[in-house]
C-alpha cells in the first residue's frame, strides 16, 4: 500500500495515471514495505566489515563515508578485474527484453526497475561512465551516467528487491546471470556499511555462534530433545542421535530454521526417525550447525569464512562424508563454491551409501550429498519400508526451490520420493516448475517482515500457479526442500491461496515410514490425527 | 431496448477499455507487459485483472446475489492491496465503469437514466464490498507478520514453557 497523501476535496482532481518519464529521470523512492532495516553497526564490525554506522534507510541522509564514490569506484574495479563474469555481463546486454517480463518481482510490483535488463542498466550505466571509453565520451547517449548519491540509493533499494534466483538467466540469450550481478551490488554497497539487519544479524551470529540464530550447543540439543519426545509420543520409539561424535561415519548438516521454525520443525523430525530406522552412524554438529549461508548475501569473502566450518568440523570428526538436509542457498553454495573455496576435502572420501552401497559420483569432488538424493536411492533399492496410506488426506505438489532447480539441477529426486510416500501428487504448469520454477519471492535474505509487501508482491507468480492446481485438482499441500520457503510459502499461501499448507519432503517421508517397534500410529508428525484415526486419540 | 441488452452488446468494447483504465495505475513501461493477458503463469496481473473484470461486468447484468461477485472483486482488490497503490489507487477501478459506460451510452443518457441509477448503485454497493476486502487484505499483512515471528520461535517459546493453551469454552 503506497501511502495515501490527498486530502478529500482533492480525491475527485486525482490523476491516477503515473508519470511517464524515462528511467534514467525517474528518481529513487525508498517506500515503506519494500525494504528491510539497516543492519546494526556491532553486526558489520564483528566480522569486521568496513563503515558500519547508524543510517535508516528511509531517511534523506545515510551518513555515507567521505569519498564514498572513490572507495566504490576502485571496489567496481577491483571486482571487474577479479570476475570475469561481471565484467562480460557489464558489456554483452543487447537489451532483447527476453528477461523482462521472467522475474517475479516485476511480475508482481509492475516496477519497470525490476524488469532483469533494467536492474542490471543501473549498475551498467555506471559501468559505462567511469570504465568504458564511449560512456565517458558519449555520457548519456551511450547510456552512461554518473555515480550520486541517488544512483547510490537506487542500487540499494533494486538489488534488495532481487532474490538472485536466476529465472531471468534461463531466458537469455547470452545467460547473462542477473544474480551475479547483485552479487556484485550488494557486495558494493555492503562496502559502505549499507548491509540490512536481516543478513548481517545471522551472519554475525553464525560467525560467532555457529548458526543464523545464533544457538548455543546445549539449545540445539534441547531442542533435538524436544522433537525426540514428539516422535517418542507418536511412535513410542525413543530415538538416541548423537552430537559431536567423532568417529561417526557420516556429519549431517541442515539450515538452522529446521530447529525452531515451523514447519521446518517437522521436517527436522523426519531426518531423525529416518536416520535412526537406518541406524545410519552419523553425527549432528553443534558447531557446524547451519546448511545456510547468509554470507553468500554480502561478500564472496564472508561466504567462504561461514562456508569453512563444515569441512572445519568434518576434519575434526574424522567423518567419511557428509549429508546435508533440505535447504535451498546452503545447495548452491556447496555445489558452486564450496569445493573453490575450501576444497578440494581430500581427507574425505567420495560418499558411499552404507545402506545401498551406491556411490555418489556426483558429489565426488565435494564429499556431500543432498538428502533427496539419499532418500531416492533407498526407496528405489527397496529399503525403506513405506505406508503412503498416511499421507493420503494430502494432495501434493511440489515447489522447486530456485537454488536446488537452478543452482544445481534436483528435479527428479524430490519428486521420486513424494511419488513414493504420497498417492496423490499434482504438477504445477509447466513453465512454473523446474528450471523455470518461480522463487518463493523472500530468498536471499529477504525473509525479514518488515518488507511483507515486497514478499507479497514477490511471491505472487508461485501462489498463482498453487492457486491453480489448488482449485483443479484439491490440492492442499506445498512441499519443498528449502528451509526458507517452508517458512515464507506459508506466509504466501495464508495470503493468496488459503488453505494450502507446506511442509519439507522429510515430514511426509516421516509420516509414511514404517518403523521397527513402533505402535500403531495414530497422529502425524503435526500431532494431528492419521486419515481414518480421528477418533483414536 | 433495455439497458442491459446495450452493456451486452457493448461488452467487449466496454471490458476493452475498462481493463486499459485499471491498468493506468501502473507505470507506463509495465502496462505494455501487463496487456498480454492471455499467458496465465507469465502475467498473473493482467490475466487476473481481465477475468475479474469480465466477471464483476456479467455480474452486474445478471441477477444474482452478491455473493456471487464478491470472490471476483477479491481477486483483484487482493492484488492492489499490496501493490505500491494508495487506497484510492487501489479500488477506483470500480467508479471508473461509471463513467466508461455513460461514454458508451453517449446519446441515449436520456432514454436510460432510470436504469443508469440503478446500475449506479450496484456499483456503488460493489465498491462498498471492495472497501471490505480491502481492509481485510490489510489486516492480513499485518496478521502474516504477527504469525512469522511466533512461527520463527516457536519452539524455543515451548521450551520457556511460554505456550499455553486457550480455552475458549
Amino acid at each position: 500500500m503506497a501511502k495515501f497523501t490527498a486530502k478529500p476535496d482533492e480525491l475527485s482532481k486525482i490523476d491516477f495515471t503515473p508519470p511517464r518519464t524515462r528511467w534514467m529521470e525517474t528518481p529513487v523512492e525508498i517506500r515503506e514495505h519494500m525494504f528491510c532495516h539497516a543492519a546494526k553497526p556491532k553486526e558489520l564490525d564483528v566480522v569486521g566489515f568496513p563503515n558500519g554506522h547508524e543510517w535508516r534507510p528511509q531517511d534523506e541522509d545515510w551518513k555515507l563515508p567521505e569519498n564514498w564514490e572513490r572507495m566504490l569506484l576502485e571496489k567496481m574495479s577491483d571486482l571487474l578485474g577479479k570476475y570475469r563474469s561481471f565484467k562480460v555481463f557489464m558489456d554483452i546486454c543487447v537489451r532483447c527484453g527476453a528477461c523482462a517480463d521472467k522475474c517475479h518481482f516485476f511480475i508482481g510490483t509492475g516496477d519497470p526497475k525490476n524488469m532483469p535488463v533494467l536492474r542490471a542498466e543501473l549498475m551498467r550505466s555506471v559501468y559505462r561512465k567511469n570504465f568504458t571509453a564511449a560512456g565517458k565520451i558519449l555520457r548519456k547517449i551511450a547510456g552512461a551516467r554518473d555515480l550520486t548519491v541517488n544512483v547510490l540509493k537506487e542500487w540499494w533499494y533494486y538489488f534488495y528487491q532481487c532474490t538472485e534466483c536466476r529465472r531471468c538467466s534461463v531466458f537469455c540469450p547470452y545467460g547473462i546471470d542477473q544474480a551475479e550481478i547483485t552479487m556484485m551490488g550488494r557486495e558494493l554497497t555492503n562496502l559502505l556499511g549499507l548491509n540490512i539487519g536481516w543478513i548481517a544479524g545471522p551472519v554475525a551470529a553464525c560467525y560467532m555462534k555457529g548458526n543464523h540464530l545464533g544457538l548455543e550447543p546445549h539449545t540445539i540439543t534441547s531442542s533435538v530433545e524436544f522433537f525426540l519426545d514428539d516422535i517418542e509420543t507418536i511412535t513410542g520409539i525413543r530415538i538416541n542421535p548423537s552430537f559431536n561424535r567423532k568417529g561417526a561415519e557420516i556429519l549431517f548438516v541442515t539450515p538452522s530454521g529446521d530447529l525452531f521454525a515451523n514447519p521446518g520443525t517437522y521436517t527436522a523430525m523426519g531426518y531423525l526417525m529416518l536416520f535412526h530406522e537406518l541406524g545410519l552412524d552419523y553425527t549432528w554438529s553443534t558447531y557446524a550447525s547451519e546448511g545456510g549461508n547468509f554470507g553468500f548475501f554480502t561478500t564472496n569473502e564472508m561466504a567462504k569464512r561461514l562456508n569453512s566450518k563444515i569441512y572445519a568440523e568434518a576434519k575434526r570428526l574424522g567423518v567419511k562424508w557428509v549429508l546435508g538436509g533440505e535447504c535451498g542457498h546452503m545447495w548452491r553454495v556447496l555445489h558452486q563454491y564450496m569445493d573453490t573455496w575450501n576444497g578440494p576435502a581430500d581427507f574425505l572420501e567420495v560418499p558411499k551409501s552404507p545402506i545401498t552401497g551406491t556411490v555418489f559420483e556426483n558429489a565426488k569432488s565435494t564429499k556431500m550429498v543432498h538428502i533427496t538424493e539419499f532418500t531416492a536411492d533407498l526407496i528405489k533399492n527397496g529399503k525403506l519400508k513405506l505406508d503412503p496410506s498416511r499421507n493420503d488426506h494430502l494432495k501434493v505438489t511440489f515447489h522447486d526451490s530456485c537454488n536446488t532447480a537452478r543452482g544445481m539441477g534436483i528435479f527428479e529426486e524430490p519428486r521420486y520420493v513424494i511419488k513414493n510416500v504420497c498417492k496423490h501428487f499434482y504438477e504445477m504448469p509447466e513453465d512454473t516448475i523446474r528450471e523455470k520454477t518461480f522463487c518463493c519471492g523472500s530468498g536471499t535474505g529477504l525473509n525479514a517482515s518488515e518488507n511483507m509487501e515486497l514478499r507479497l508482491r514477490g511471491g505472487f507468480a508461485r501462489a498463482n500457479a498453487v492457486r491453480f492446481v489448488h482449485e483443479h485438482y484439491g490440492v492442499n499441500m506445498l512441499a519443498n526442500v528449502c528451509a526458507i520457503d517452508r517458512a515464507t510459502l506459508s506466509t504466501s499461501m495464508d495470503y493468496w491461496v488459503p488453505g494450502v499448507g507446506v511442509t519439507g519432503v522429510h515430514e511426509l517421508v516421516g509420516n509414511a515410514l514404517i518403523m521397527k517397534g513402533e505402535k500403531e500410529r495414530t497422529i502425524d508428525l503435526r500431532m494431528e490425527p492419521l486419515p481414518g484415526k480421528e477418533g483414536a486419540q | 431496448m433495455a439497458l442491459k441488452d446495450f452493456l451486452s452488446r457493448n461488452k467487449s468494447a466496454i471490458l476493452e477499455r475498462w481493463f486499459e483504465k485499471a491498468l493506468e495505475s501502473y507505470p507506463a513501461d509495465t502496462t505494455g507487459f501487463l496487456k498480454q493477458r492471455r499467458r496465465q503463469f507469465a502475467n498473473p496481473v493482467g490475466y487476473t485483472t481481465e477475468k475479474a473484470l469480465e466477471s464483476i461486468f456479467d455480474w452486474l447484468l445478471q441477477d444474482k446475489g452478491f455473493d456471487e461477485v464478491t470472490p471476483h472483486i477479491d481477486d483483484i482488490v487482493r492484488i492492489r492491496a499490496i501493490q505500491d497503490l494508495a487506497p484510492s489507487q487501489a479500488l477506483v477501478f470500480l467508479f471508473h465503469l461509471k463513467s466508461l459506460i455513460r461514454e458508451r451510452v453517449a446519446g441515449e443518457l436520456q432514454a436510460f437514466s432510470a436504469e443508469l441509477r440503478d446500475l449506479d448503485s450496484r456499483i456503488d454497493a460493489l465498491s462498498l464490498i471492495s472497501f471490505d476486502i480491502y481492509m481485510k487484505c490489510r489486516e492480513k499483512v499485518y496478521e502474516l507478520k504477527a504469525n512469522e515471528v511466533k512461527n520463527r520461535t516457536y519452539r524455543l517459546l515451548q521450551m520457556a514453557n511460554l505456550v499455553c493453551e486457550v480455552d475458549e469454552g
